[in-house]
């Protein structure tokens, strides 16, 4: 038995990642597998947790995100070293809606966000019902709610995490297996340079990974952060079509 | 563009922002974006950090650690790490920064720039009395060590540089073992500066960290608060938890003006002499006490501040001292924070580093006309007496007195990067 919560970090150079992971090893000794798709960086962050959290054995991995096979090798290297406790999937990429005119990049984009997320969960969801242990945490977004003209390809992927974690979470209802979903708002990492260069007000990567963690604690299957999107977003989905379709959100 | 201002909140303009995220690429972003400056957490309070409708290079993304030896107690990290991180993960671990300024939210590239002060000066220097090396990448793509024992000149030069002899990539620094959190700490209320001259001669024998806060309303016959403190291993047997609270908005009018300055002041002094003689804080509140409150330079309203800090050399300084604390009160003008010390005997490492032997005097001042004609008051007793001002809280030195202040102002320029310019640069150098 290994005494240290094991963690397998998807997508680990994401900038939210990254401060979840800084807080799982300043609080203890965490077991931590990094993945992404570049191993400098990827090594450099590991370095630095490292230095964090001394007692944490933390290791990293590359990955092609969008090939199915190099997504079930992940999911079996990292289980058959010992039980899961817990895969937060990060990756994501929120290019601008008007690039996606062209198709090709169009499925690039759903591929990234959409369908490579959902072939981690659900790799991984494999192992965990065999184990009947483990938590899938998957990063979604507020963006995942509702369709908008300012970015509904990333945003219609995010859609699908959603539904894609809910049927998971309606198969492992009452088993050892937990699903949960985050939701962060606009949020002060690279993905958001843009709306920070507008002089938008953007959460801090910490402040959100800060809720990631707890809500992960908690094994709550929806949780926004910051917490205030819940109600935002309540709202958002509510508006009526000839309302909505009326502003420029 | 985005807008973006510093500590004093004076202006808030337009400013390419380029983010710094990859410490192997900084010479990139720095060849594609320039003339600039480099921006840590904008805790210095005037024009040093910021350059309107230009580039400013954003460190906060350099915030990785990269080795710490237990045996020897050497942390290598990025720039933009804050001070206050390596504190939380290296107090807990029995060791801490030697140096640390007045709040905790600045960044290592920061503190190095300015090289930034503590209330334990006279035992501990400078913060660049701690670095061993440090990484500068030039906007021409050349990346170059130094340190004390290497490459001295660069050194000199970076170390209190203002930031403009290249962008600090990463640096290696000493921490000295800590022996906890907490420290024994001592109010002691007096009147008159002879009083606070005295209780300063007496404590670097005994305390580690001395600072005084004084009523600058209360005249010649000043009233204040010496407040001196321990590192110790005692503890209160509870754990200690940071009850952040901030300022939520920025009133339309300054909070502190003149009908409430006074009555601030008392209230602060009240607060002192509640706890008198020796009792165990935590060394947050104690070293960082505004920290506690966010965004507390809000408090000044649209406007926003100014601070007004200078050293004086100990002979002419108590007469000086006098001199400016009247000038001050018979202005009507003055703050809630105003902080004085006395510096130690040992030179600080930088050519252009602020800190000399001497007395320091720190104020706040809410940015209305008065307070810009007092500041020459105040400039003519700090050139007449010696002393200097810091560019880290300046917005409006002339230059004269920069150059007055900073005799190896000749031997810096050579070092300067023809690519980094800043409204201070700017204003204080010409170029
Ligand atoms: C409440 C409060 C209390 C303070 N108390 C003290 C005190 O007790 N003692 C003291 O000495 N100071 C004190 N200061 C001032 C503060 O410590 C300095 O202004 C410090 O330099 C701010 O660091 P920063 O990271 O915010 O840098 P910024 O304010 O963003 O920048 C300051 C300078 O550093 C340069 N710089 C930043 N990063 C780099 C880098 N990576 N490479 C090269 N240049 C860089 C900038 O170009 C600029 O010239 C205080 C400030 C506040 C707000
Ligand atoms: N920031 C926000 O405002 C915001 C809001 C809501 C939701 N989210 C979600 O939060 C998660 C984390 O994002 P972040 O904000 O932390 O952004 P980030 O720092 O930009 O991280 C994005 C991550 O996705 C990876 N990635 C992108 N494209 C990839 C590809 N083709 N193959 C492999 N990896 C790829 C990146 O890897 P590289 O480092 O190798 O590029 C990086 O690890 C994402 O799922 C995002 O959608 C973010």
């Amino acid at each position: 038995m290994n005494a240290k919560t094991r963690i397998v970090v998807i997508g680990a150079t994401s900038a939210i990642a990254e401060h979840c992971c800084r807080l799982w090893v300043e609080r203890g000794p965490v077991d931590l597998t990094l993945v992404a798709r570049d191993a400098t960086r990827t090594e450099r962050i590991a370095t630095d947790l490292r230095v964090r959290g001394p007692a944490s054995t933390v290791t990293v991995m590359t990955a092609d995100f969008v090939d199915a096979k190099d997504i079930a090798r992940v999911a079996k290297a990292t289980t058959d070293a010992g039980a899961v406790d817990i895969v937060l999937i990060a990756h994501g990429a929120m290019p601008k809606q008007e690039l996606c005119a062209d198709i090709d990049f169009c499925r690039e984009t759903l591929e990234i966000n959409a369908v490579s997320p959902a072939l981690f969960a659900e790799a991984f969801a494999g192992h965990f019902a065999t184990a009947n242990h483990g938590t899938i945490a998957i990063i979604g977004s507020v963006a995942g709610d509702r369709g908008r003209k300012v970015n509904y390809t990333y945003g219609a992927s995010k859609g699908l995490i959603e539904r894609y974690a809910q049927g998971l979470d309606h198969r492992f209802a009452g088993s050892g297996v937990s699903v949960v979903l985050l939701k962060p708002g606009p949020t002060d990492t690279p993905m958001a340079a843009e709306h920070k260069a507008k002089g938008r007000k953007l959460a801090s990567a910490e402040q959100v990974a800060r809720t990631i963690v707890q809500g992960i604690d908690r094994r709550k299957f929806v949780v926004y952060a910051p917490p205030l999107w819940q109600l935002i977003m309540l709202i958002v989905r509510h508006l009526p079509r000839f309302i909505f379709n009326r502003l420029s959100l | 563009m985005r807008p973006v201002s510093s500590w004093g909140r004076l202006s808030a303009a337009p400013h390419d922002v380029v983010e710094l995220a990859d410490r192997e690429r900084i010479g990139d972003a720095l060849a594609a974006h320039q003339p600039g400056v480099a921006y840590g957490m904008g805790r210095s309070y005037g024009d040093e950090c910021l350059n309107p409708n230009g580039v400013l290079w954003n460190t906060a993304g350099l915030d990785r650690l990269i080795s710490f030896d237990p045996a020897t107690g050497r942390l290598v990290c990025e720039a933009g790490v804050v001070l206050r991180d390596i504190q939380r993960l290296m107090i807990p671990r029995g060791w801490s920064l030697p140096v640390v300024p007045g709040t905790q939210i600045v960044t290592v590239g920061g503190a190095i720039a300015n090289d930034v002060h503590g209330k334990n000066h006279h035992g501990a220097g400078t913060f660049g009395d701690h670095v061993h090396t440090l990484r500068l990448v030039r906007t021409d793509g050349t990346v170059m060590g130094c340190g004390p024992d290497h490459q001295p000149d660069w050194f000199a030069a970076t170390v209190g540089g203002l930031g403009l002899t290249g962008v600090i990539a990463q640096a290696e620094l000493q921490l000295r073992p800590s022996p906890g959190p907490w420290l024994e700490a001592e109010t002691v209320p007096y009147t008159g500066l002879d009083a606070f001259f005295r209780l300063s001669d007496e404590a670097p024998a005994d305390w580690e960290h001395t600072v005084s806060w004084i009523d600058c309303t209360s005249g010649a016959d000043v009233r204040g608060l010496f407040l001196r403190a321990n590192p110790t291993a005692l503890s209160p047997g509870r754990p200690w938890r940071s009850r952040a609270r901030a300022m939520p908005v920025v009133p339309p009018i300054s909070l502190v003006n003149g009908l409430t300055l006074r009555s601030l002041n008392r209230a602060y002094y009240a607060l002192g002499t509640r706890h008198p003689g020796k009792r165990l804080v935590h060394y947050e509140p104690f070293l960082y006490p505004l920290d506690g409150i966010q965004h507390w330079n809000r408090l000044y309203g649209p406007k926003g501040f100014y601070q007004y800090q200078c050293v004086v050399p100990p002979g002419p300084g108590p007469q000086a001292v006098r001199d400016m604390l009247e000038s001050i009160q018979r202005a009507g003008e003055g703050s809630v924070l105003a902080v004085l010390k006395t510096f130690g005997d040992r030179p600080p490492p930088g050519l252009l580093s602020f800190v000399a032997p001497g007395i320091t005097l720190a104020l706040d001042f809410q940015n209305r006309p008065g307070a810009l004609r007092l500041f020459e008051r105040l400039d003519a007793i700090v050139r007449q007496a010696g002393g200097r001002i810091y560019p880290a809280k300046d917005a409006r030195m002339p230059r004269e007195m920069f150059e007055a202040g900073y005799p190896r102002l000749g031997e810096f320029l050579p070092f300067r990067d023809p690519g980094i310019s800043s409204a201070m640069s700017r204003r204080l150098m010409g170029s």
